[in-house]
């Protein structure tokens, strides 16, 4: 019976000195300055986005060392249902918000688009959107009837639960059950290679790593959507129609930490982390 | 017996200490791999009690993001891709030892078993990218669209060559010298003593190179990944894409949540069966035969 009572005392010490720890986390000190944020920010929804947002996160965390930022992933109505019933600080919503979520206070932070590639010694230099949806689903399997050579098609899709896929889908109006492919790919760089690969391919992948290829001169090349040329331009004004804005969210007007957070995330200092995951960021 | 006696372990610290160090590390190996199967196991759960294990071959298709589960396709894509690349590498592999030990003269043998041995060094990846951009054209030229079941077989086979070739070089210089005198001076051929003699002296050997190269043919991803066209179907021809079971894990586990992921943990525990499957009618095929 001897050990007990010296553990308990270790024990109510500790959480003695835990508890007078937090409320002296949560006094704000007079004169803080902004590297004496402490506390912790629950984010969470969107698989697209939370990659750049715990990237983010771990730059946020690396400048203010008291914050600790836990970045959960569930789909952008997750995002938003946490976000309101105050189980998140901050959602992720990978798409426009809708007129029911008006109450939300949202908060661009970068803008997903998607360009369609072909070889670059395809002749065909625009394809209309019914065209697109033709060849993916397998009603047109030949170049010549768009316009092109001789040559069956090679249809390059994405795998499963990639965002690109999504964006495709979600723009052409498709079901993932209705495409007939060629070739499945994984990442971009695996799309692109796929495509310089081959002369009669047809791939889509992010406008950012296509752009960074083309100007590197891989043999691809993007094509228009729309009548809009597709390039990290028009995805950052929104013009091109394959691309969607990525979202935080937050339930009221944002303060303290959280807002620091977002004014961080809306920053320039994080475009390199956003380019790096094929997002384009905002303009300046 | 005096000696013998003096190398029990309970004279020498050494010993002793050493067989305590062997019998840690045999555990932890015993236990990753125990820990493997446990941890496969609880992720693959819910998706066995969601789904069923079952549906995992009886849904229509593998759309996994609307609820549809079908492994089966995937299934006989890494079967296809394994029996096609063991079935060419197996009797090229085993030629190769056959020259190198046999026909070449000294100065060639030992280059070329250096060569084979860096073939068995160089990353999948990398066989996988000149597949990719190489190999995967040059099939789209005979027969679009290029990414096939028979770029992953002859990718795999590169692959796997190197294991067999240098598993079959090994036996064949364990075969004890004094059979090939005995038959030399017999009178045989060369040939015949190779296929009389040294086959049958060597058989354990081959064997294990077999089962050492059918494990790495079923494993492979990277390269398989690249080449293989990885769309979801029962193959119909050499020149149609498939998916493997290690290539649909690898495209799909970054983004996958929930039912998703552990449907992937269940493509991972059948990979596992079929490793096992290979392992225990390994055991029953030499069980008794292979040593005599």
């Amino acid at each position: 019976m001897r050990p007990w009572p010296s553990l308990y005392l270790i024990v109510l010490k500790q959480l003695l000195f835990l508890a007078l720890y937090w409320v002296a986390a949560l006094q704000p000190l007079p004169g803080s300055a902004a590297d004496q944020l402490t506390g912790k920010l629950v984010i969470s929804g969107s698989s697209t986005i939370a990659p750049i947002v715990s990237e983010i996160g771990k730059r946020f965390e690396s400048l203010h060392p008291g914050v600790r930022i836990d970045v959960q992933t569930g789909g952008s109505s997750r995002g938003v249902a946490d976000a309101r019933q105050g189980l998140a600080d901050i959602g992720m919503v990978s798409r426009a918000i809708k007129d029911e979520e008006k109450d939300l206070h949202a908060f661009p932070v970068a803008r997903d688009g998607v360009g369609i590639i072909l070889h670059k010694e395809n002749p065909v230099q625009t394809i209309t959107d019914e065209q697109v949806i033709a060849i993916y689903t397998g009603t047109v399997t030949n170049w010549k009837q768009v316009g092109g050579k001789d040559a069956a098609i090679t249809v390059v899709n994405k795998a499963e639960g990639r965002s690109t896929l999504e964006v495709f889908l979600q723009h052409f109006k498709l079901n993932n059950r209705d495409i007939k492919a060629q070739v499945v790919i994984g990442d971009n760089e695996q799309g692109v290679k796929t495509v310089a690969g081959n002369r009669s391919a047809i791939g889509y992948v992010s406008i950012g790593t296509a752009e960074y290829d083309e100007s590197q001169g891989v043999p691809i090349k993007l094509l228009s959507v729309g009548g809009v040329a597709a390039s990290t331009k028009t995805v950052q004004n929104g013009t091109f129609p394959l691309s969607r804005p990525l979202y935080i969210v937050t339930r009221t007007p944002p303060i303290g930490l959280a807002k620091a957070f977002i004014d961080f995330a809306q920053s320039k200092a994080v475009h390199d982390i956003i380019k790096q995951q094929y997002f384009v960021p905002l303009g300046d | 017996m005096t000696s013998s006696n003096s190398n029990t372990s309970s004279r020498w610290a050494t010993d002793h200490l050493l067989s305590w160090f062997l019998w840690g590390t045999a555990m932890m190996a015993g236990t990753i791999a125990l820990l493997i199967m446990v941890f496969l196991v609880l992720e693959a759960l819910p998706a066995l009690q969601h789904i069923g294990l079952v549906r995992f071959f009886t849904d229509s298709s593998w759309h996994p993001a609307e609820g549809l589960y079908n492994l089966a396709p995937m299934l006989w894509g890494t079967l296809f891709a394994m029996a096609g690349s063991v079935l060419i590498a197996t009797p090229l592999g085993i030629l190769s030892a056959i020259f190198c030990h046999y026909y070449a003269p000294p100065a060639l043998a030992g280059p070329y078993r250096r060569l084979i041995e860096l073939l068995a060094g160089i990353p999948s990846v990398v066989y996988g990218f000149w597949g990719l951009v190489v190999l995967v054209p040059l099939i789209g030229e005979v027969h679009p669209p290029g990414p096939s079941l028979l770029a992953g077989i002859l990718i795999l086979t590169i692959m796997i060559l190197p294991t067999i070739a240098l598993m079959a070089d090994a036996s064949l210089a364990h075969v004890p010298q004094h059979y090939l005198r005995g038959a030399a001076a017999l009178g045989l051929p060369r040939w015949a003593m190779i296929r009389r003699v040294v086959f049958p002296a060597a058989k354990s050997g081959l064997f294990t190179g077999v089962i050492l190269e059918t494990g790495r043919a079923i494993g492979e991803t990277m390269a398989i990944l690249m080449v293989c066209g990885n769309v979801v179907q029962t193959p119909s021809s050499l020149f149609d894409p498939v998916r493997t079971l290690t290539a649909n894990i690898a495209l799909e586990m970054a983004y996958a949540l929930g039912d998703h992921r552990a449907a992937l943990f269940v493509s991972g525990l059948v990979l596992m069966a079929m490793i096992v499957a290979l392992i225990v009618s390994a055991e029953w095929i030499s069980r008794g035969r292979i040593y005599d």
